[in-house]
């Protein structure tokens, strides 16, 4: 009786322990499937957030340089190395000072520039009858074409690196620009017109405001045009800035510090980019701008 | 309604002309500007349109897609130039877009500023034609309590929907205080639900302001809804108006009633006899 009894029991208790187990299991392919989830948008997260892209670019440079002397092509390590160097002499900082300076002073007079002019050959013919075929023939003479024209014409002093820079950020701010006011609503003229508007009062109402998101790019791209511009204008006749750092450090064989110049100017780019970026985000949010 | 004639069109020709492609397509939609080309030789879009609209009325036009209704208030609001005949307000014939006539686009989106919240998209006429502080700021509240929007003043139009972008139009023409209020299909965009509760806002407004109405709409329900008088376009090329209708239901009305339902009917009717001699309708007949 025992026995039977406890073989009786025993499928049950089997039985229980079956559905316990499907449960279990049932239960852990779920949490496992949370798991990949979360994975998932972890991982999304840190694609999304660069890292992964500067690890393999810092990965490719890396293994690039295995293969050449540090002369030709110096590392990571090797560039870093370089970088305390002239970090620590305070050469650097001087450098990326001045040469934030001239982009920031070139750049703000491209924009003072660029801007209105853009607006006004946008909105009223006249001035794009004028201002168009020098824009056209301008915009293809690469600023490093003046280089020289400039230091004779400006001097050797600040004047000439920021008329560079000044140059080649005018062009994408007024093409943008232009663009830009092309682009607005002509529903919006009548709108305000209908609502009593004149010529310039629709100007100064519905040109400027929506020529914003346009002219914003037009910023951003002027932005990397002058710092584009910087080696070049610090190639002649300046004895400071990164664009000299990058051109002298040629005539010591320290390939590292150009190394060190080219990754700073790159971060200056990229961050300077974030800034504006953002800044957008939260004073031009009503405008249309588009990240 | 007064006797007063607010709105007078006598003769009024239009055929569209190469110069005219950049200026007309602004209000009307989908119009493919090659077409609109090879279209400016072609003749008479409304030949002879005549017609009258005394003060205060609530005037609906009616008619077949293409057969000109927006060309038609696109002059009447001066943003297009007639070929021949005159467009009269109060007497004085129109030439440019003015205060005098406020406009509802049908498209919200691309008719209100997008950078100014609803309060300063309300104000803005009143800022361009250099009304005080004081004075501007009870026009607006007065305007956005009107359409009841009082609630959204500084909000976005982002952060707004279609009934409430349409409402903002209609505060900020009404802000003018204009003597004519044009609107071309505006609440052809929206929902039926959100639809029904503009048209019955849009009476009351009328009913407050007393202002006349031009209102073009494809929906015949619509327009018997809301008109006083209906004018039905013949079909294009060289439209005019085939048929007047009066609408004789006091507000609000009731689409349901019999009466109604039959008169909707005659208007159909109406609206079929003067397409029928070029193609066919494409009003909208079953919302
Ligand atoms: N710029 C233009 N140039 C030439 N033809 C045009 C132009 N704009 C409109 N048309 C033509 O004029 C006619 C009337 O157009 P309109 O937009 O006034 O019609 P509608 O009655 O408003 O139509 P819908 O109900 O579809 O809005 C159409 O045949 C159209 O193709
Ligand atoms: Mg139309």
């Amino acid at each position: 009786m025992a026995a039977s009894n406890a073989r009786a029991v025993l499928p049950q208790n089997a039985g229980v322990t079956v559905a316990n187990t499907i449960q279990q299991t049932e239960h852990k392919t779920e949490k496992r499937a949370i798991a990949i989830k979360k994975a998932k948008t972890a991982g999304e997260k840190i694609l999304k957030s660069g890292i992964v892209t500067w690890l393999l670019l810092l990965l490719i440079w890396q293994i690039a340089s295995l293969f050449h002397s540090p002369d030709f092509l110096p590392g990571p390590a090797k560039t870093l190395q370089g970088f305390l160097e002239v970090a620590k002499s305070g050469v650097l900082w001087a450098d990326i000072k001045i040469s934030l300076q001239r982009v920031g002073i070139g750049w703000a007079r491209g924009i003072l520039i660029a801007v209105p002019l853009g607006l006004l050959i946008g909105a009223f013919k006249p001035f794009r009858w004028i201002f168009e075929p020098f824009i056209n023939f301008f915009r293809f003479v690469p600023a490093i074409g003046f280089l020289t024209l400039f230091l004779m014409w400006f001097g050797v002093g600040e004047a000439s690196k920021t008329v560079l820079i000044t140059y080649a950020s005018i062009f994408p701010i007024i093409i943008n620009t232009i663009a830009a006011v092309a682009a607005i609503d002509p529903v919006k003229y009548q709108a305000a017109e209908s609502l009593g508007a004149n010529k310039l009062q629709s100007f100064l109402t519905v040109t400027v405001p929506g020529a914003v998101p346009g002219i914003f790019t037009g910023l951003r791209l002027g932005l990397s045009g002058a710092i584009i511009s910087i080696v070049a204008a610090e190639m002649l006749a300046a004895n400071s800035g990164i664009g000299y750092l990058v051109y002298t450090s040629r005539l010591y064989y320290r390939t590292d510090w150009i190394f060190v110049g080219i990754v700073v100017l790159g971060l200056i780019g990229f961050f300077a980019d974030k800034l504006l970026r953002f800044l957008a985000k939260i004073l031009l949010r009503h405008y249309g701008v588009k990240e | 309604m007064s006797e007063k004639n607010k709105i007078q069109v006598i003769h009024l020709k239009k055929k569209y002309e190469t110069s005219d492609t950049k200026k007309s397509l602004l209000f009307s939609k989908n119009i493919n500007p090659d077409a609109v080309f090879a279209g400016a030789e072609e003749g008479y879009v409304l030949n002879d349109v005549s017609l009258e609209i005394k003060e205060g009325e609530f005037h609906i036009f009616l008619g077949a897609s293409g057969c000109g209704k927006s060309t038609l208030l696109n002059i009447i609001a001066g943003f297009l130039d007639k070929t021949e005949g005159k467009v009269l307000l109060d007497g004085k014939e129109i030439r440019k877009p003015g205060r005098d006539r406020g406009v509802v686009f049908q498209n919200a989106d691309s008719a209100i500023f997008p950078w100014l919240n609803v309060y300063r998209n309300v104000e803005y006429g009143l800022k361009v034609q250099k009304v005080n502080k004081a004075k501007r700021k009870e026009i607006v509240q007065n305007a956005l309590e009107l359409v009841g929007l009082s609630e959204h003043a500084r909000k976005y139009p982002s952060e707004l929907s279609g009934g409430m972008k349409q409402r903002v139009q209609i505060a900020r023409s009404i802000a003018s205080d204009p003597e004519i209020l044009i609107m071309d299909e505006p609440f052809g965009a929206l929902d039926a639900q959100t639809r029904r509760t503009l048209q019955d806002e849009l009476i009351q407004i009328w009913q407050k302001t007393g202002k006349t109405i031009l209102f073009v709409t494809h929906d015949l329900q619509e327009a018997v809804y809301l008109g006083q008088r209906i004018s039905i376009f013949s079909a294009a090329p060289d439209a005019n108006i085939a048929t007047r209708v009066e609408v004789p239901f006091a507000y609000p009305r009731d689409l349901n009633a019999p009466e109604v339902t039959t008169f909707t009917a005659e208007v159909h009717q109406k609206l079929d006899e003067a397409i029928n001699a070029h193609g066919t309708s494409d009003v909208d007949k079953s919302a």
